[in-house]
């Protein structure tokens, strides 16, 4: 096992255990309340600053994994725990860490109950979430798939809307089921690979197509409930209305990247023959997220529901630009994700804002919330044009990517040339524009028709506060994305070599030896 | 072929600038606006457009001496193959743009000064209206299809923000989003071509992409889409002319122009006259050596410029708003445009874009000073006589009616006059036969129109209400000083055209920044024309003249003095009075076969998809319920007798057996 780890120090790890020795500390030592919120801020600072070094330090030049740590775990059953990241998941640590200071800003009055707990079970989660980043191990990966479930049930659970009983049960079961299936996906390729729960050796062994076919499938039904993917993305629109502020911010901009980073770290590479058997299906169930979904979301009358619908529709983006093995659309694909991180984000902290004021969500209870409002409106305004994707920001960069690279893939197992979808997909440039815009205009335009809109007062320095980094980061990827497309070339390039040449010899020959060792 | 030109012996610093300038002003003043009040506001603003402008007509005069630019600044995105980098092309045509776009900037700018002075939002429309400046100079400036949709798409963000500027009004917020909206719908189209260009240039620099064009029409690549088969010369430039159609308000795009005059004034002459809506005569003329191998994509070009030339007339005809009559003349004089860059004779269609821009700008900022000064009323049927109250805008505006309406010496004259001579002489069948009655018909209709206009506002009977009456006034200078500036260009323009940059029959001015293939010259071909003394071409050389002084003599009998005429042709064709007044319909037309199928669609699949299927039947009905009654069977099998759990421990060892035994 060659670990390429340039900082000398396991970096990885302390980013995982940071968060975790965190929220132990605070659980267990601090009482004040004013106190937990400072020191739960500055752990995610510190933990931040810790995975700063991951981008700085990062070798673009090899698709390789990175900052790898490796130590024997359970050995009974071969399971370790082994860490690396490379230029596909190394963005999405950089973004944990990052929303996670966000979301604890964003709570910062908002919640008045358990704050403690609330705190803490953020940083648990953001715990959590950079282990699935940084797992290559599966089981390793497993364990932190399932842990993540547990503070986000709770964080849905205790500090929710009126219908969050629902909502958590919703999501916890169907999350579950799609993990459960994971789970006897890995134990199949367990005892079918000769014992090893490694996910690089995984892509490296030769499974015939029919355990690729099954275990596609197993994968598919776990990562298409995260994604969310139609038709199991009911959960999400109830699970984000009932979610508190930040907990929407963390289960558009990162929960929701769960589902395509597992496409891109497991059905691809391990599964390259199944994948490309599944083309036409992936991309059906795509279009159907990007129309279908689209239309569902401008006939929304609550605005969190609105764009947790758009965010499945802009997640139907990300799937495309996967499956369409064309390096401009993989890397579309991931920069859409990041972007949705952000621009999504950014417009659950818009409602949050509103709903602090009003405690509605209705967009029928707002109405000519510039007036007394300005610049927040100035703010939704920018995040708004960025969910329309206009170019400048980062969701242009992305969207357009997976354009160019769908119009240009020659997938054979489709009936229509790839131009048509891209053609399809493309109808996004007018209908995210009809709900994204209808809602801003019903919400912030025109004159004040309700009383209470008069008395909302503008944002104050520490709700602006956490919009500025969202919206350099927005702008700055608008502008300036090669810093971040020069991380994952390699890696996307790797990739696509994987996805693309097939398994299917080399299991044969595997077969092959098999039966001659058994007539032997 | 095109050459292309790459000596780069322009000032790149001074290139850099023209754009940004006015993006600093905009930035400077957006941030703190706040701070900086209504004086240093525009002061700053002014400032930096007036030396972008500056800066501009150097760059005009240098490229007319033959200096040229091609660069790129940075690159944007690298992926795979993909490789976007950002730059500019300088040549001829965009000079020609460059000076339009800054010099009306700069007069809407001072303009701004009086009609915007005491809006609560001074300074933020300060800050639209020069960010608009930098985004559409980017878009005629840039030197690829990306820089084009960037600051297509910048342009037109500004203009939905500057359009619901008025944010408590209902109708602007509601103007603004369908404006918005109709324009993607646009865009779509023009991603699409995007998208093509790229797959089947792999590169999306124009200068390339040009070079490569002749080599694709030769190799006869083509699309299919079930039965239909399609060049990929054609797919992409009719992919792009959506785009067009949508920017500059072609049928059927053409509804969210007219309802955009509910923007202040300043912008309806800077946004939706003279710069933005121009931008897609701007794209067909800049593509010309696309749109030239593509007949079909000719063809559509003319039948949507004719279409919209003269369809939007008739409805300007009744209209009672002044600013929409000025409104639905803009789309009917693109329409001009767009007829023009179709039949070939691009130079002229851009030739008319810039007197366009002068003319039209000044018609609206006229019209503004008439609203300012008539306290915010627009329905000509209120006015009358104002001419006794305002004389510079009665003259300013008098001169920019016979520009629009192609009265010789004005501007409006040489340019229309060539589109109409242009039909007249390209050959495309059908196509430019209906062309040519669609705009030589427009030729009375607008003379008629903008009379209609005139003669109401400033003749006839004084139909001002009392109350109104005691305001009435001259504007101020920062008001009348732009209209007179912009008076010289709606006079000279046309004839400096002419005289000075040979962009009459010739169209020479332009060669090496547009190709037109030689069968297709229209231009050419009229100068053959010019020197075959032997033939008269009476009606050819001097119809579009007689049509607009007959249109301007009926006007004048029906409106100058207060007549019966028009309330006894209404009377007569009611119907057809009512569909123009209603113009044509396109608005209900939407809403019945669009809008509401689309919300319908939105709350079936919400209702009956999510709600109904995925949540109700298959997951309530289908897997709950399905689980509770497992679960009641499972409890039915728990007795709590031995004998039963002993039997089941039983069989299960059985099976389990058998299971081991069959797979030995």
């Amino acid at each position: 096992m060659e670990l390429h780890n340039v900082l000398g120090f396991p970096i990885l790890t302390l980013s995982i255990f940071l968060p975790l020795a965190g929220a132990l500390v605070i659980w267990l030592f601090i009482k004040n309340e004013q106190v937990v919120r400072w020191s739960a801020l500055l752990v995610s600072i510190v933990t931040f600053i810790v995975t700063v070094p991951l981008a700085t330090h990062f070798d673009t030049s090899t698709s390789k994994m990175q900052f790898g740590e490796f130590h024997a775990w359970i050995e009974t059953f071969n399971i370790n725990y082994n860490l690396g990241v490379d230029g596909i998941s190394m963005p999405f640590i950089i973004l944990t860490s990052l929303l996670t200071i966000v979301c604890i800003v964003s709570a910062w009055q908002c919640i008045q109950k358990r704050v403690k707990e609330y705190m803490v079970a953020f940083l648990i989660l953001e715990t959590t979430l950079i282990g699935v980043f940084a797992a290559l191990d599966s089981m390793l990966f497993y364990f932190f798939w399932e842990a993540m479930l547990i503070p986000m049930y709770l964080i849905i659970g205790i500090w929710g809307g009126k219908n969050r009983v629902y909502a958590t049960i919703k999501f916890f079961l169907y999350t579950l089921a799609g993990s459960v299936l994971m789970l006897i996906a890995l134990l199949a390729m367990y005892f079918k690979s000769g014992g090893t729960f490694s996910i690089l050796a995984y892509m490296d062994f030769p499974f015939d197509f029919q355990w690729q076919y099954w275990i596609w499938i197993a994968f598919f039904i776990a990562f298409a409930v995260k994604v969310p993917m139609w038709p199991v993305h009911t959960w999400l629109p109830d699970a984000h209305t009932e979610a508190p502020t930040a907990g929407s911010v963390i289960l558009a901009g990162i929960l929701l990247k769960m589902g395509a980073y597992g496409f891109l770290r497991f059905s691809l590479p391990i599964c390259p023959d199944a994948s490309q058997y599944f083309v036409p299906f992936m991309v059906g169930l795509s279009l159907v997220a990007i129309i279908y979904i689209s239309l569902v979301a401008m006939m929304q009358t609550d605005m969190k529901r609105l764009i947790a619908y758009s965010s499945i529709a802009h997640m139907g983006f990300v799937t495309l630009g996967t499956f369409m093995f064309t390096q401009p659309a993989v890397e579309g694909a991931i920069i859409n994700m990041i972007s949705h991180g952000f621009v999504a984000a950014a417009l659950f902290l818009c409602v949050g804002v509103m709903y602090d004021r009003l405690h509605t969500r209705e967009i029928a209870d707002y109405g000519g919330v510039v007036n007394v409002m300005p610049v927040f409106a100035a703010v939704m305004m920018l995040f708004s044009i960025a969910n329309v994707a206009l170019p400048g920001t980062s969701s242009f960069v992305g969207e357009i990517m997976v354009l160019i690279g769908t119009f240009a893939a020659d997938p054979s197992q489709l009936s229509v040339s790839a131009k048509w979808i891209a053609v399809a997909a493309a109808l996004s440039v007018i209908l995210s524009a009809c709900y994204t815009l209808w809602m801003y205009k019903r919400v912030i335009m025109g004159d004040i028709k309700h009383d209470a809109v008069k008395t909302m007062k503008d944002m104050s320095v520490r709700e602006f506060s956490y919009f500025v980094p969202l919206i350099v980061l927005v702008l700055w990827m608008g502008f300036y994305p090669l810093p971040v497309l020069d991380v994952m070339h390699e890696s996307v390039a790797h990739l696509i070599e994987q996805a693309t040449s097939s398994k299917l010899e080399a299991a044969a020959a595997l077969a092959g030896m098999a039966h001659e060792v058994a007539v032997h | 072929m095109q050459e292309v030109l790459t000596q780069e012996t322009l000032s790149t610093v001074e290139l850099l600038a023209i754009p940004v300038l006015p993006l600093i002003g905009a930035m400077v003043v957006g941030l703190f606006g706040w701070f900086l009040k209504e004086r240093l506001s525009h002061w700053i603003t002014c400032t930096l457009v007036i030396a972008s402008t500056v800066l501009s007509i150097h760059v005009f005069i240098q490229v007319m001496g033959g200096a040229s630019f091609h660069g790129n600044f940075w690159t944007w995105i690298i992926s795979g193959d993909l490789d976007i980098p950002i730059g500019m092309m300088i040549d001829r045509l965009t000079t020609v743009m460059m000076m339009t776009v800054t010099i009306v900037s700069a007069c809407v700018h001072i303009y701004t000064i009086g009609y915007m002075h005491g809006d609560p939002g001074y300074s933020r429309f300060f800050s639209y209206i020069s960010a608009f400046t930098f985004s559409m100079l980017v878009l005629v400036m840039g030197n690829s299809f990306f820089t084009l949709f960037f600051g297509w798409e910048a342009v037109g963000l500004f203009s939905y923000l500057l359009i619901g500027f008025w944010y408590q009004r209902e109708t602007a917020t509601v103007a603004a989003m369908k404006a918005f909206i109709v324009n993607r719908v646009g865009d779509f189209g023009f991603a699409v071509g995007i998208l093509a260009v790229w797959y089947y240039f792999g590169t999306v620099e124009y200068s390339k992409v040009f070079a490569a064009v002749p080599a694709l029409v030769e190799s006869g690549v083509s699309l299919s889409f079930l039965s239909w088969d399609v060049s990929a010369i054609t797919f992409i430039c009719l992919a792009l002319f959506v785009g067009a159609m949508g920017k500059s308000g072609q049928v059927p795009l053409h509804v969210w122009l007219p309802d955009s005059m509910e923007g202040p004034t300043p912008i309806s002459a800077l946004i939706h006259a003279a710069t933005m809506v121009t931008a897609g005569v701007f794209m067909v003329a800049r593509l010309s050596p696309m749109f030239e191998y593509s007949e079909v994509a000719l063809a559509a070009v003319v039948l949507v410029g004719a279409t919209t030339a003269w369809m939007c007339a008739t409805i300007g005809l009744v209209q009672n708003d002044i600013k929409r009559v000025i409104a639905y003349s803009t789309c009917s004089q693109l329409g001009y445009m767009f007829v023009a860059c179709g039949v070939s004779a691009y130079s002229a269609g851009i030739f008319h874009l810039m007197t366009h821009a002068y003319f039209k700008a000044l018609l609206f900022l006229a019209a503004g000073s008439v609203i300012h000064a008539v306290m915010a009323e627009q329905d000509i049927r209120k006015m009358g006589q104002l001419r006794k109250y305002m004389p510079v805008t009665y003259v300013t505006m008098f001169l920019a009616a016979l520009a629009l309406s192609g009265i010789p010496p004005f501007a409006g004259f040489f340019s229309k006059d060539l589109i109409i001579e242009a039909t007249a002489v390209r050959e495309m069948g059908w196509v430019s036969d209906v062309a040519y009655y669609a705009v030589i018909s427009g030729v009375f209709m607008t003379a008629f129109y903008t009379f209609r206009m005139f003669f109401l506002t400033f003749h006839n009977s004084d139909r001002v209400p009392a109350e109104t009456k005691a305001h009435l006034h001259e504007s101020p200078k920062v008001i009348t000083i732009p209209l007179i500036i912009l008076a010289v260009g709606a006079v000279l323009s046309g004839w400096i055209g002419v005289t000075y940059l040979e962009m009459g029959e010739l169209g020479a001015y332009f060669d090496g920044s547009i190709f037109v293939l030689d069968q297709h010259n229209p231009l050419m071909k009229l100068q053959v024309l010019e020197h075959d003394h032997g033939q008269s071409h009476f009606w050819l050389e001097n119809g579009p003249l007689i049509l607009a002084l007959s249109g301007i003599g009926v006007a004048f009998l029906m409106y100058f003095r207060e007549t019966k005429y028009p309330a006894m042709i209404a009377n007569t064709l009611p119907r057809l009075h009512t569909f123009l007044l209603n113009k044509w319909y396109w608005d209900e037309l939407y809403e019945k076969a669009i809008i509401r199928p689309t919300r319908h669609l939105g709350t079936w699949f919400w209702q009956k998809g999510d709600l109904g299927m995925i949540d109700g039947k298959l997951i309530h009905t289908g897997i709950v319920d399905s689980i509770k009654e497992a679960a009641a069977r499972l409890r039915a099998v728990q007795t709590g007798m031995v004998y039963h759990y002993a039997y089941a421990m039983v069989i299960g060892v059985f099976g389990f057996l058998t299971y081991l035994m069959l797979n030995a």
